[in-house]
C-alpha cells in the first residue's frame, strides 16, 4: 500500500515545501509558524516510521526505488533509492528535527519563521542526501545542505559566527569540490552517475588512489577526521542550539555514510591501501582529541571534541575491516566492525544532540557556556541534571545505554586485528569518562555556585519532553540494539564482501 | 517425569526473572514517581521488592541446593543479531550464583530497612531508596549473568549506581570528589577488563561463558603476540586483562585508592556496596572463571602477589586512621586482599567463603559504625568519641560480635573462613605463595589490632565527645539495632555452619573447577573432621595466638596506657607520616595521572591544534578568504549565501561545460 507512494520524494520535498509554506507565513502568525513546523516535522517523522515498517529486511537491494529522468544529455537522473545503511539515518535525521523544532519553540526571538525554515528545508536536503542514487542529485543536495546550515550559523549564532561560518564553509565546501571532481572522472569511465553503477565500475589501481584521496577530502572534514576538524569546536560554538544538534547529530555523519556509499565500494582497492592511514588517523583522533576535550573551558567545545573523538570510533570501524580479514580469514569480524561504526553514527547522534539540547537549555537561562560560570546547577534543576546524567553516562558509554554498543563492537572486532589498536581505541573509557563526568561535575555538582544558579528554573514540560524521547532512544537502542542490527545486517554485509573483491584484478 | 522437569525448569525462569525484576520497579518507582508514593511510598516499594527478591533467592537456593533442581542456563532476551555472532542476555544459574544470589538479597534487604532510620531526615530520601534497589538490580544481573556481555553490563552499572551513591551528598565537594574518582579508576579496571573480553571474543568468537569454558582447555597452549618477538600464553593474557578489572572492582592494590574516598558516601551504602556486595564483585568474577585461571599459573601468580600487597599494606594504613569508617574501610581493603590470595591460590571455595562471611560480618560492623555515627550526631572522629558501651548496648555486643568475627576469633564465621585461606596459602605450590602466606600471616595481627583499636577508642575508655553530644546520647531506634541483630547473627554462625559442605564436600559442584595440581582444598579436606576438631587444630598454629596479641596489644595501648600511641607516633614519626600519607599514593594519581593527563591535554590542545593546525591551515584559509573575498566584492551584495548560491551555480555551468566536451 505505502510502497506504492513515492515515499522518499515526499520524505525530500514535504519538508522542503513545508518549510516555503513557513517562510511565507511569515513572523507575524508567530504561533502558525511554530505549530506549522512541528506538524511538518512530524509528518515527515511518521512518514520515515513507515519506511522503516515497509523495509524488506532480508535484502541488501535498493529499497523504495524512484527513477526518472533529469537532465538526459549527461544521463542525470533523479534517482532515489534506500538500503539499510540510509534507513536508519533518515529516522535519526526526520527524529532529530522534531526535536529541533521544539526546542526552538519559545528560544528563537528573532526571525522565527525563517529559523523554521531553514531547519525544514535542511532535513528535506539531508533526507535528499541520504535517498539519493545518483551521483549528481547527491552532490547537489550534499552542497545545497550547506546553505540553510551557514544561514542558522551566519544568522542566529553568537558573536564570532562570521569566522566560524566563514571556517566552516571554507572546510567543507573546499573538501567536497574535490568529490565533484572525482564524479566527474568517474563518468567519464562509467557514463553513468548511478551509484550503483559506479560500485560496479572496475578501476585502475592509480585512478583508485587519486579518487580516494578526492573522496577522502570531502568526508574527512565532514566528518571530521584529525587534523581537519578545527572547524568543528568552532561552528558549535557560534551555532546556535538547534543548529548544533542538526551538525553534531546529522551533518557529521555526512563523511561516514560518505565512505561506505563511495569510497569503500566504488575504490576498495585503494581503500585497503589507505586503510592503515586511516586507522592510525582515528586513533590520532580517539586519544588526541580525548585529552584536548579534556582541558576545554566552553561546555559546547568540549562536546564538540568529544564528537570528533567518538567519530574517531566509525572512522576505525569502516577501515579495520581488512585487517580483521586478514588475521581471521572470515568477514564476520569485518562486518560486525561496520556495524559498530554505524551503530556509533546512529547512537552518537542522540547523545550529542541531547547533550547540546542540554548545554542549550542552560545556556537559553545564564547565557554562558564557560563551565566556570556554573556549579550546583542540580540544586535547583534537579529534573536537568537527572536527564543530563543519563546523557553524560550514555556518552561515557556506559553499557545499557546507546552509546555503548558501537564503541563495543569496535573494540572487540579490532581486537581481532590488533591488540594495540584495541588498547588504543579503548581509552575512551577512561579517557570519554573522565571529560565528561568531569563536566557534570563541575557544571551540575556542587553547593549552588552564583546568583544566576540560584535563579535557575528546572526544565517545563516541553524540554522535560524533549529530552525524555532522547532517553528513550539512548535506552532503547542500549538495551534492545537488534531492531537496527537487523536492518543493517544483509547491506552491510553485502557491502564487506563487495569491499573484499578487487577491481584491480577484474581489468 | 521428564514433563514435570521440564515445567519446573520453566517456572523456575519465571522466578528467576522475578528475582531481577522486582527490586528494578521498585526503583523505578521510587526514582520516577517519589513525588507521588512519598518517602513512605518509596521505602516500602523498594523494600517490598526487594523482600520478594530475597525470598525468591531462598526458594531459588533451596531449589538447587536441595531439591537437586537442575542448573539453569538459559536465554532471556537477544540483545542484538550480527550474523553468526548473537548476543544475548541470559541467566546462568548455578551452585556460586545462588549462593551470591541470597547473600546479595539478603543483606541488601537488611541495609533497606536500616536506611529508613539513618536516612530519616534527609531530603533525598526516595532517591536513596531508588538507587540503592537499583544496585540490587545492577548486581543480580552481574552475577546471575551466563555471559560476558551481561557481566560487564553488570559490572558498570554497579559501578554507575556506586558513583551516584558516592556523591549522594552532591554539594559537599569531598563527596563529588571521591564519587568522580572512584568512577575513573574503576574505568582503568574496566578498561583492562573489556580488553579481556575482547580476546576472549577473539579466541573463541563467542561471550557465552558455557561455550568459552568447554573449549578453554583446548586452546590451553595457545600463545598470542603483543610485544613484537614475544609470545605470551593466551590464556595468561584473557586472564590478567580480566583481573585487572577485578583489580578496580575489588579494590585490589594499585586500583584501591577509591575505596577509602568512596566513604564520603552515607553508611548504608559503605556497608551495601563498599564492603558487602560491590567490590567482591571481582572475587566472584575470577572464582566464575575458574576454568580459565586454573590454565594460566602465570596469572594465579599474579593474583597471590596483588591480593599479598593489598591485604599486608591496606591493613596497616588502617592503624593510623582516626575516622571510624576509614579504618573499617581499610580493614575490607585488606580482607579483599585475603579472598584475592585465596583465589590466587585456586582456594576459589575458600574466597567465596570467605566473601560470605566478610559480607554478614562487614555490614554488621559498618552498620554499627553509623549507629555510632547516628548517636554521635555524624561525627566520625573516634579521638571525640570513647565509653559509648554504656549508652548504646545493642550496638557495642553487635560490634563485639562484628570485630570478633573480623579478627578470626575461634567460633566465630571469619575464624573459619580466614584460617581456611592462610592453610591453603600454605599448602599452595605456586612460587608466590611463600610471600603470600607471611602477608596473610602478619595482617592477622595487624587486622586484630585496628579492629581492637575502633573497639576500644569508641566503646570504652575515657568519653571525650563534647557535653551537647553526650547529653543526647542514647540507643539508636529499633530499624537500626533490628538489622544489627540480625546480621549479628550469621556473623556468629555461619562459619562453624557452612565451612564443612562449602570448602570440602563439593559444594559448589561444577560451577568451580580446580586443576589437580592445585588442589589445596582437597587436601585440607582429606585432614578435615568436623568443625570442633579444625577449631582444635587451629590451636596449634600461629593465626589464632596473632589475633589474640593483636587484641592485647590494642587493650594494652588504647585502654591501658592511652598515652602511648601518641608517643609511638613521635617516635616513628616518618613512619607514621609515611602511614597517614597512604604511601603517597593520592598524591601519586592526583599530580601524576590527573595533573599530567590535563597538562598533556592543555600542550595537545594550545600546541597542537590551535598553534600547528590553526596557524597553519587558518593561515592558509585566510589567505584564501581575503582572496575569495576579493573576487567577491565585484559582486558584492553582504550576503554570504549569495555568494554560496552563486559558487554552486558555477560550478553546475562548471560541471556542465566539463561533460559537455567529454561526450
Amino acid at each position: 500500500m505505502l510502497t506504492e507512494l513515492p515515499i522518499l520524494s515526499l520524505l525530500i520535498w514535504a519538508p522542503i515545501l513545508g518549510g516555503i509554506w513557513v517562510l511565507y507565513a511569515g513572523d507575524r502568525q508567530e504561533e502558525t509558524v511554530k505549530y506549522l513546523a512541528l506538524g511538518i516535522s512530524t509528518i515527515t517523522f511518521v512518514l520515515s516510521v513507515f519506511l522503516f515498517i515497509d523495509f524488506d529486511t532480508s535484502s541488501y537491494e535498493m529499497q523504495f526505488v524512484e527513477l526518472a529522468p533529469w537532465i538526459k544529455p549527461f544521463s542525470i537522473n533523479y534517482h532515489l533509492g534506500v538500503d539499510g545503511i540510509a534507513v536508519p539515518l533518515i529516522i535519526l535525521t526526520t527524529f532529530m528535527t522534531v526535536l529541533v523544532v521544539l526546542a526552538a519553540w519559545e528560544v528563537i526571538e528573532k526571525r522565527l519563521s525563517q529559523y523554521m525554515a531553514a531547519f525544514l528545508i535542511l532535513e528535506g536536503l539531508m533526507n535528499g542526501v541520504f535517498a539519493a542514487l545518483d551521483a549528481i542529485l547527491f552532490y547537489v543536495f550534499w552542497e545545497a545542505m550547506l546553505v540553510p546550515m551557514f544561514l542558522i550559523i551566519g544568522v542566529w549564532g553568537g558573536p564570532r559566527r562570521v569566522y566560524a561560518t566563514i571556517k566552516f564553509f571554507l572546510y567543507t565546501f573546499l573538501g567536497s569540490v574535490f568529490m565533484l571532481v572525482a564524479f566527474l572522472y568517474l563518468y567519464s569511465q562509467a557514463e553513468s552517475f548511478n551509484i550503483i553503477d559506479l560500485q560496479h565500475l572496475q578501476l585502475g589501481a592509480t585512478a583508485q588512489k587519486l579518487i580516494f584521496i578526492a573522496f577522502l577530502l570531502a568526508f574527512a572534514v565532514k566528518i571530521p577526521m584529525w587534523p581537519v576538524h578545527t572547524w568543528l569546536p568552532d561552528a558549535h560554538v557560534e551555532a546556535p542550539t538547534g543548529g548544533s544538534v542538526i551538525l553534531a547529530a546529522i551533518l557529521l555523519k555526512m563523511g561516514g555514510y560518505g565512505f561506505l556509499r563511495f569510497s569503500l565500494p566504488i575504490v576498495p582497492d585503494a581503500s585497503l591501501y589507505f586503510a592503515n592511514f586511516m586507522i592510525v588517523l582515528s586513533l590520532v583522533a580517539i586519544v588526541y582529541i580525548g585529552f584536548v576535550a579534556l582541558v576545554q573551558q566552553d561546555m559546547k567545545k568540549l562536546i564538540a571534541y568529544s564528537s570528533i573523538s567518538h567519530m574517531g570510533f566509525v572512522t576505525l570501524g569502516l577501515f579495520i575491516g581488512f585487517s580483521i580479514y586478514v588475521a581471521t580469514n572470515s568477514t564476520g569480524g569485518g562486518i560486525m566492525a561496520l556495524e559498530g561504526a554505524m551503530m556509533q553514527m546512529i547512537s552518537h547522534g542522540f547523545i550529542s544532540g541531547a547533550l547540546f539540547l542540554c548545554v542549550g537549555v542552560m545556556y537559553d537561562r545564564v547565557h554562558s557556556r564557560e563551565i566556570k560560570d556554573y556549579g550546583g546547577v542540580v540544586n535547583t534543576m534537579p529534573h536537568f541534571a537527572a536527564f543530563m546524567m543519563l546523557f553524560a553516562m550514555a556518552n561515557s558509554g556506559l553499557p545499557g545505554t546507546s552509546g555503548f554498543v558501537g564503541e563495543f563492537l569496535v573494540i572487540l572486532s579490532s581486537y581481532q586485528s590488533s591488540f594495540w589498536i584495541a588498547f588504543l581505541a579503548a581509552t575512551i573509557l577512561i579517557l570519554g569518562a573522565a571529560y565528561t563526568l568531569w563536566l557534570y561535575k563541575r557544571v551540575i555538582f556542587g553547593d549552588v555556585a552564583n546568583d544566576n544558579v540560584a535563579e535557575l528554573k528546572d526544565i517545563n514540560s516541553r524540554e522535560t519532553l524533549i529530552l525524555a524521547l532522547l532517553a528513550v532512544a539512548v535506552l532503547l537502542f542500549g538495551l534492545w540494539p537488534a531492531p537496527l542490527f537487523e536492518i543493517m545486517h544483509p547491506t552491510l554485509a553485502h557491502l564487506f564482501e563487495h569491499v573484499l573483491q578487487s577491481k584491480v584484478a577484474g581489468l | 517425569m521428564q514433563h514435570t522437569g521440564y515445567i519446573m525448569t520453566d517456572n523456575m525462569g519465571t522466578i528467576y526473572l522475578w528475582i531481577v525484576l522486582a527490586p528494578l520497579i521498585g526503583s523505578i518507582i521510587a526514582g520516577l514517581f517519589g513525588k507521588t508514593v512519598g518517602r513512605s511510598g518509596a521505602h516500602w516499594v523498594t523494600i517490598i521488592g526487594v523482600g520478594i527478591s530475597c525470598i525468591l533467592s531462598l526458594i531459588a537456593y533451596k531449589h538447587i541446593m536441595f531439591d537437586g533442581g537442575e542448573i539453569y542456563n538459559a536465554t532471556v532476551y537477544t540483545w542484538l543479531v550480527s550474523g553468526e555472532l548473537r548476543l544475548e542476555a541470559g541467566f546462568l544459574v548455578d551452585k556460586l550464583s545462588v549462593t551470591m544470589m541470597v547473600v546479595v538479597t539478603f543483606v541488601s534487604w537488611m541495609i533497606h530497612i536500616y536506611t529508613i532510620g539513618y536516612m530519616h531526615d534527609d531530603p533525598g530520601y526516595q532517591r536513596f531508596f531508588s538507587y540503592m534497589s537499583l544496585f540490587t538490580f545492577s548486581m543480580l544481573m552481574l552475577v546471575m549473568s551466563n555471559n560476558f556481555l551481561q557481566l560487564f553490563f553488570g559490572w558498570e552499572a554497579v559501578g554507575l549506581v556506586s558513583y551516584l551513591l558516592i556523591g549522594f551528598w552532591y554539594k559537599r565537594e569531598s563527596a563529588i570528589f571521591a564519587s568522580l574518582k572512584a568512577f575513573l579508576v574503576n574505568r582503568v579496571g574496566d578498561f583492562g577488563f573489556l580488553l579481556g573480553v575482547a580476546a576472549v571474543f577473539m579466541c573463541f568468537n563467542t561471550l557465552d561463558y558455557s561455550e568459552v569454558f568447554r573449549q578453554a582447555p583446548g586452546l590451553a597452549e595457545t600463545t598470542v603476540t603483543i610485544f613484537n618477538g614475544h609470545e605470551w600464553s593466551l590464556m595468561t593474557v584473557i586472564c590478567i586483562c580480566l583481573f585487572i578489572g577485578a583489580m578496580g572492582k575489588s579494590a585490589q592494590f594499585p586500583l584501591h585508592v577509591w575505596l577509602p574516598d568512596s566513604m564520603e558516601g552515607p553508611t548504608p551504602i559503605s556497608a551495601l556496596i563498599h564492603a558487602a556486595t560491590m567490590v567482591t564483585a571481582g572475587i566472584f568474577m575470577v572464582a566464575r572463571m575458574s576454568p580459565l585461571y586454573e590454565l594460566s599459573e602465570t596469572a594465579l601468580n599474579f593474583v597471590l602477589i596483588i591480593g599479598a600487597i593489598t591485604a599486608f599494606f591496606m591493613g596497616l594504613l588502617g592503624l593510623v586512621q582516626n575516622d571510624i569508617k576509614r579504618v573499617v574501610a581499610y580493614s575490607t581493603l585488606s580482607q579483599l586482599g585475603y579472598m584475592t590470595v585465596a583465589l590466587g591460590a585456586s582456594a576459589y571455595a575458600a574466597a567465596i567463603f570467605h566473601l560470605v562471611t566478610h559480607a554478614f560480618f562487614k555490614a554488621l560492623l559498618f552498620l554499627a559504625a553509623g549507629s555510632v555515627i547516628i548517636a554521635m550526631h555524624h561525627e566520625q572522629d573516634m579521638r571525640k568519641m570513647g565509653g559509648l558501651y554504656k549508652y548504646m548496648p545493642i550496638t557495642w555486643f553487635t560490634c563485639l560480635i562484628g570485630a570478633l568475627a573480623l579478627i578470626g576469633f575461634p567460633g566465630f564465621s571469619g575464624f573459619f573462613s580466614k584460617d581456611a585461606i592462610i592453610e591453603a596459602v600454605h599448602a599452595s605450590t605456586l612460587p608466590a605463595a611463600g610471600v603470600a602466606y607471611y602477608a596473610v600471616l602478619t595482617g592477622v595481627f595487624i587486622t586484630a589490632l585496628y579492629s581492637f583499636r575502633l573497639f576500644f577508642m569508641t566503646f570504652h575508655g575515657k568519653e571525650r565527645m563534647d557535653r551537647h553530644t553526650w547529653e543526647h546520647l542514647h540507643e539508636t531506634p529499633a530499624v537500626v539495632t533490628v538489622p544489627l541483630v540480625v546480621l549479628a547473627i550469621p556473623s556468629l554462625m555461619i562459619g562453624a555452619w557452612f565451612i564443612g559442605p562449602m570448602l570440602f564436600e563439593g559444594y559448589f559442584g561444577d560451577a568451580i573447577v580446580v586443576a589437580s595440581q592445585h588442589g589445596v582444598l582437597a587436601g585440607m579436606g582429606q585432614n578435615y573432621h568436623g568443625v570442633v576438631s579444625f577449631t582444635l587444630h587451629a590451636f596449634q598454629q600461629p593465626p589464632v595466638y596473632l589475633a589474640f596479641a593483636g587484641i592485647v596489644v590494642a587493650w594494652f595501648l588504647y585502654i591501658k596506657f592511652p598515652a602511648l600511641p601518641e608517643k609511638f607516633a613521635n617516635i616513628f614519626k616518618p613512619v607514621h607520616q609515611f602511614l597517614l600519607w597512604k604511601y603517597g599514593l593520592d598524591d601519586l594519581n592526583q599530580f601524576v595521572f590527573a595533573g599530567g593527563t590535563r597538562n598533556i591535554g592543555r600542550l595537545l590542545w594550545q600546541i597542537g591544534d590551535v598553534k600547528i593546525i590553526d596557524g597553519v591551515l587558518v593561515d592558509g584559509s585566510a589567505l584564501a578568504v581575503r582572496w575569495f573575498s576579493g573576487v567577491v566584492r565585484q559582486v558584492q551584495t553582504g550576503y554570504l549565501y549569495h555568494y554560496a548560491f552563486s559558487m554552486i551555480i558555477g560550478l553546475l555551468l562548471l560541471l556542465a561545460i566539463f561533460v559537455h566536451k567529454l561526450i
